[in-house]
């Protein structure tokens, strides 16, 4: 307990400087606040405006999870798929490799085209963003499982549904927590950049990534600053979240969840 | 007038992976009779393992045919239990959750009797104070047991154990013997040893199986005729030790064949 009191401590103090420096740079320099506005301006316009702030954190935030969700449930699916057989996986992987390597940025504009602006395109965006890294991950938890194990079911007359329940998915879910690590952080990213194109059906009433267009048009700088770290702490809280059902999971038996515990 | 079915027969049994030119058992005819406690030895790559996996019906016969209690090893699997090198317990399970899990996947019992079932077996192996640990938590040696107490919680008439003290070190390895001959003796089951020890075939065995390499066949079958319950004291006596050498010279010998 005092060791994570230290932790959170440890990090306050850096978060203290890195403000300090921020403000000092601004001061000695004499930047123009239309490019770089004091700490202070940004606090200040983020209580401002934090009814404003606040109702686009959360259509991001509903846009990212609903994303991370499906992509949860569908990579999973796919992943059963794919540990099915070798030849599956040899057609259909580099698909998925596909995934994240073919620019999104280029797709976004056709997915917005196909199914309008709004909600549904920008979660399905995300939705992409994160599929790929769940698959791979727990395609691999699924098929290294130790074919000792596999026998010893096998032995005493397991059914494939108990192969599966019992032995594999149990084993991949470390390996589904690494995927659903990275995607969490993804899962926000892809959620702003699809709201960069979608934008929103309504006028002023739009994601963190339509605000952020917004201000840019208008100069307003300083809550252009409010909206990256409003996002960035999304982000943060999304992967801290992600580690505690992780280790609320895991830390009985799993060697990496429990060095986090520190026990 | 009654005729005893051999617990484990081999009739003319050969292996060749699909793939490969060389055979890894040829001509195996053997015969196991009930409460028999049987180790194979041999170089490495003369087909122990294989000659296991045959018997649990893990993989089929090339030619020939195995029967176990007069069954096919397929039918035969409720009477056999399989006790691998590693311990291979399921890690998110605790240690009772992994003791009935062969109970749970056969669901021959209601889950009162399995817990009941599970707790004797932990007292039997020593283990009832680390019942609700995760496998994480335990020693080599403690694991194994684990291992142990989950193959017997089927009742097995058979117990196929493929090398499983191997990885422990000398002094909990002799230890895990003299426990098992003690389980044994109470529960009387068959067993089919693979080890690499010599001294460990001789102290557990009441026959030694010597296997010889490329193809995989049998070289020698040595009866060991000392006395049960062996102790400490066995592993002293001047016969142990003429065994030991005689079953190594062998061994040796069949490695030339």
């Amino acid at each position: 307990m005092k060791q994570r009191l230290m932790l959170v401590l440890n990090a306050a103090i850096v978060f203290a400087v890195l403000v300090l420096v921020w403000w000092a740079i601004v001061r000695v320099f004499k930047v123009p606040p239309y490019m770089v506005p004091p700490p202070m301006q940004v606090a200040k316009i983020a209580v401002a405006r934090f009814p404003e702030l606040w109702a686009s954190l959360l259509i991001t935030t509903e846009e990212a999870v609903g994303g991370l969700f499906a992509s949860i449930v569908i990579g999973v699916l796919v992943a059963l798929i794919f540990a099915r057989s070798p030849w599956i996986r040899r057609t259909f992987f580099p698909y998925t490799i596909l995934l994240q390597t073919v620019p999104i940025m280029a797709i976004a504009p056709l997915i917005i085209m196909w199914i309008g602006p709004g909600l549904s395109s920008v979660t399905l965006i995300a939705f992409i963003f994160c599929l790929a890294s769940i698959i791979a991950n727990t395609t691999q938890g699924l098929i290294s499982v130790d074919e000792n194990l596999v026998q010893l079911f096998l032995m005493h007359n397991a059914s494939q549904a108990q192969i599966l329940g019992r032995l594999r998915l149990p084993h991949s879910l470390p390996y589904l927590f690494v995927g659903i690590r990275i995607s969490s952080g993804i899962a926000v990213i892809g959620a702003i950049t699809g709201e960069l194109f979608a934008g929103s059906s309504q006028v002023g009433q739009g994601g963190v990534g339509y605000s952020i267009l917004y201000a840019m048009a208008q100069l307003q700088t300083a809550y252009l600053f409010a909206l990256v770290m409003a996002a960035t702490a999304l982000g943060f809280t999304f992967f801290f979240l992600v580690m505690f059902f992780e280790w609320l999971l895991l830390h009985n038996w799993h060697e990496s969840a429990a060095r986090q515990s520190g026990s | 007038m009654t005729v005893t079915v051999p617990e484990v027969l081999f009739r003319a049994v050969s292996k060749r992976f699909t793939g490969s030119s060389a055979p890894v058992l040829e001509g195996i005819d053997l015969s196991i009779e009930r409460g028999e406690f049987v180790s194979i030895i041999g170089p490495s790559g003369c087909g122990k393992s294989t000659l296991l996996k045959l018997v649990a019906g893990l993989a089929p016969c090339t030619s020939g045919e195995i029967a176990v209690n007069g069954m096919t090893p397929e039918n035969a699997r409720e009477v056999v239990s399989f006790v691998f090198q590693d311990a291979t317990l399921l890690p998110w399970r605790t240690v009772e959750k992994n003791v009935s899990l062969a109970l749970e996947l056969e669901r021959s019992q209601p889950p009162p009797e399995r817990r009941q079932i599970t707790q004797k077996l932990l007292e039997l192996v020593g283990l009832s104070h680390v019942a609700k640990h995760y496998p994480r938590q335990l020693s080599g040696g403690m694991k194994m047991r684990v291992s142990i107490a989950r193959a017997l919680a089927t009742r097995p008439r058979l117990l196929l154990m493929d090398e499983p003290f191997a990885a422990l070190d000398e002094m909990t390895r002799d230890r895990m013997n003299e426990e098992l001959l003690r389980l044994r003796e109470e529960q009387n089951w068959t067993v089919l040893f693979v080890t690499h020890s010599v001294a460990e075939a001789v102290f557990l065995s009441s026959k030694v199986i010597v296997l010889a390499p490329h193809p995989g066949r049998v070289a020698h079958v040595l009866d060991v005729d000392l006395p049960y319950p062996r102790t400490e004291a066995t592993r002293e006596s001047q016969e142990f030790d003429d065994l030991v050498n005689r079953t190594s010279r062998l061994l040796r010998e069949a490695h030339r064949l």
